[in-house]
């Protein structure tokens, strides 16, 4: 019995609010929007392979006519992101056209355009958040995976915020196997700059499937997250990313739900919409906001997000005592890992993951890439770190082949 | 809080749901869900009412479930989505 339907067969009346959001909302409540793949950095688990500008991006008009018709479905806010947004000529046009237009705007950003005149323009603008992206507290653990320089280009973005007087920004971390130590000193970073922490889950989607093997957090560092979550967590935004986490004991806040195409989704640079932000590929692309219904016809009546929103089996998940609490994890997460839609997370906390990730699976093929090809190499990532002490070549060899001819030798 | 004048507060929106509506509020950019059209319809009446027994009423709430929408209110005005009219206590 793998295909028990584990989902509510129509949409109660009352009810948890979880149980009304499986079956969708007349518009999304948060909708991510990628201006342009566009990107000064290279970062390794970049989920949207992002690098070079996309000629077929929207232009400035068809942005606002994305604007107008999301203040028509009454979209309140949007998290725009990329790429790096701010590289788009007109992001400062459109981000004033958005709240002038009744939807409010976080942007993600890795810093490189906020300067202190841009500091002070967003510190006047109402229903604008700014999220900085920092994956490492210290520059030697961010900038391994976001590139050289990348950690100061944050921290003086934070701080041109700050003596600004912008309120409560967000600091934006990925959690990473090499920065799952560090979630105080992130929280430490964020109270410096009177912002506020925000921890998201590594997904293995866009480049992050090549490097999600070494990044993603270890069993035992998931509950490290899970207890610094439930000791943080009305201080802390996770985006309600980490629900696979659930089932070590009490719910983290938040809704625990996949939203994608419920709740949530990505609209692209192109204006193709996806299921969710982490969900870039052709498998949940759902339609195009140029199409002539636009926007809402895709979210209202698109065969992928009817699908997503009619009653779901979850396969032997089901029959887990933890299937209420996480039920089944992330799908973009499975789905680039090469699992089953219908089995565990990658990262299930009761370990049915490790298990699939053992077995037989094809890992998808990417169905875009705007990675930069010939990146100057200061700029990109360095993922192997090179030793800055010479090595000692009187020391055992690691192996037979790895002696050096120059062991036992002493000028 | 019965007989006060209560409103939606000016910055906030109603967006109609199937299960009832979703309330934002622009200034302090809170998201709160109306998990009953009963509710969303008692909010609305607020704008025309004098008393929220009066906006009760007029959305066809029986009486004994008056202290659970009261409570439902509360909630709403913690996070400003509804306030006490001006010039009542003034």
């Amino acid at each position: 019995m793998t295909d028990v339907i584990s989902t509510p067969v129509a949409r109660p009346t009352g009810g948890s609010l979880v149980d009304q959001f499986e079956f969708g909302l007349d518009a999304p409540i948060c909708l991510t929007w990628e201006l342009t793949y566009a990107c000064n950095l290279a970062c390794v688990h970049c989920l949207s392979s992002s690098g070079r500008r996309d000629p077929r991006e929207l232009t400035t008009e068809q942005c606002e006519a994305v604007i107008d018709e999301l203040q028509r479905m009454q979209v309140f806010y949007v998290n725009i992101g990329g790429g790096e947004p701010t590289v788009r000529p007109d992001f400062w046009h459109l981000l004033q056209y958005a709240v002038d237009h009744q939807v409010g705007v976080k942007f993600s950003t890795n810093g490189i355009r906020i300067d202190k005149e841009k500091a002070a323009f967003l510190a006047s603008t109402p229903y604008v958040d700014v999220q900085i992206s920092l994956d490492g507290a210290t520059a030697e653990v961010n900038d391994y995976v976001r590139g050289p320089g990348s950690y100061d280009t944050a921290i003086r973005a934070l701080k041109n915020l700050k003596e600004a007087g912008f309120k409560d920004a967000k600091v934006s971390v990925v959690v990473t196997r090499q920065n799952v130590g560090q979630l105080d000193d992130f929280k430490r970073i964020a109270d410096e700059h009177g912002a506020t922490l925000r921890l998201t889950r590594l997904r293995p989607s866009g480049r992050g499937a090549d490097v999600w093997d070494e990044l993603h957090p270890l069993p035992e560092q998931q509950r490290t997250i899970y207890n610094w979550l439930i000791a943080n967590g009305d201080n802390v935004l996770t985006g309600d990313s980490f629900f696979h986490l659930a089932p070590f004991g009490e719910s983290l806040p938040g809704l625990n739900l996949c939203g994608a195409g419920r709740v949530v989704c990505l609209i692209d640079p192109v204006g193709d919409v996806y299921a969710c932000p982490f969900a870039i590929h052709e498998t949940f692309l759902a339609g195009n906001v140029l199409n002539e219904g636009g926007f809402k016809e895709v979210w209202q009546e698109s065969a992928l997000f009817t699908e997503l929103r009619s009653p779901q089996t979850s396969g032997a998940c089901t029959k887990c005592a933890f299937f209420d609490s996480c039920r089944g994890g992330c799908m973009a997460a499975k789905f680039f890992t090469g699992l089953p839609l219908d089995g565990p997370d990658p990262e299930c906390v009761q370990g049915h993951g490790e298990a699939a990730l053992a077995g037989d699976r094809n890992r998808p093929q990417p169905s875009q890439d705007h990675s930069r090809a010939a990146l100057p190499k200061r700029a990109q990532p360095v993922m192997v770190q090179l030793s800055l002490t010479r090595p000692d070549i009187t020391a055992p060899p690691v192996s037979a082949c790895a002696a050096s001819p120059l062991a036992g030798f002493q000028p | 809080m019965r007989d006060e004048e209560w409103r939606l507060s000016p910055a906030v929106a109603l967006r109609p749901e199937p299960f009832g509506a979703m309330a934002y509020h622009f200034g302090n950019r809170k998201l709160t869900f109306l998990k009953r059209p009963e509710l969303v319809r008692v909010v609305q009446y607020l704008q025309d009412s004098e008393t929220v027994r009066q906006a009760l009423s007029q959305a066809g709430v029986p009486e004994s479930q008056w202290p659970a929408y009261i409570g439902a209110l509360r909630s709403l005005a913690a996070t400003d989505m509804i306030r006490p009219s001006e010039g009542q206590d003034q």
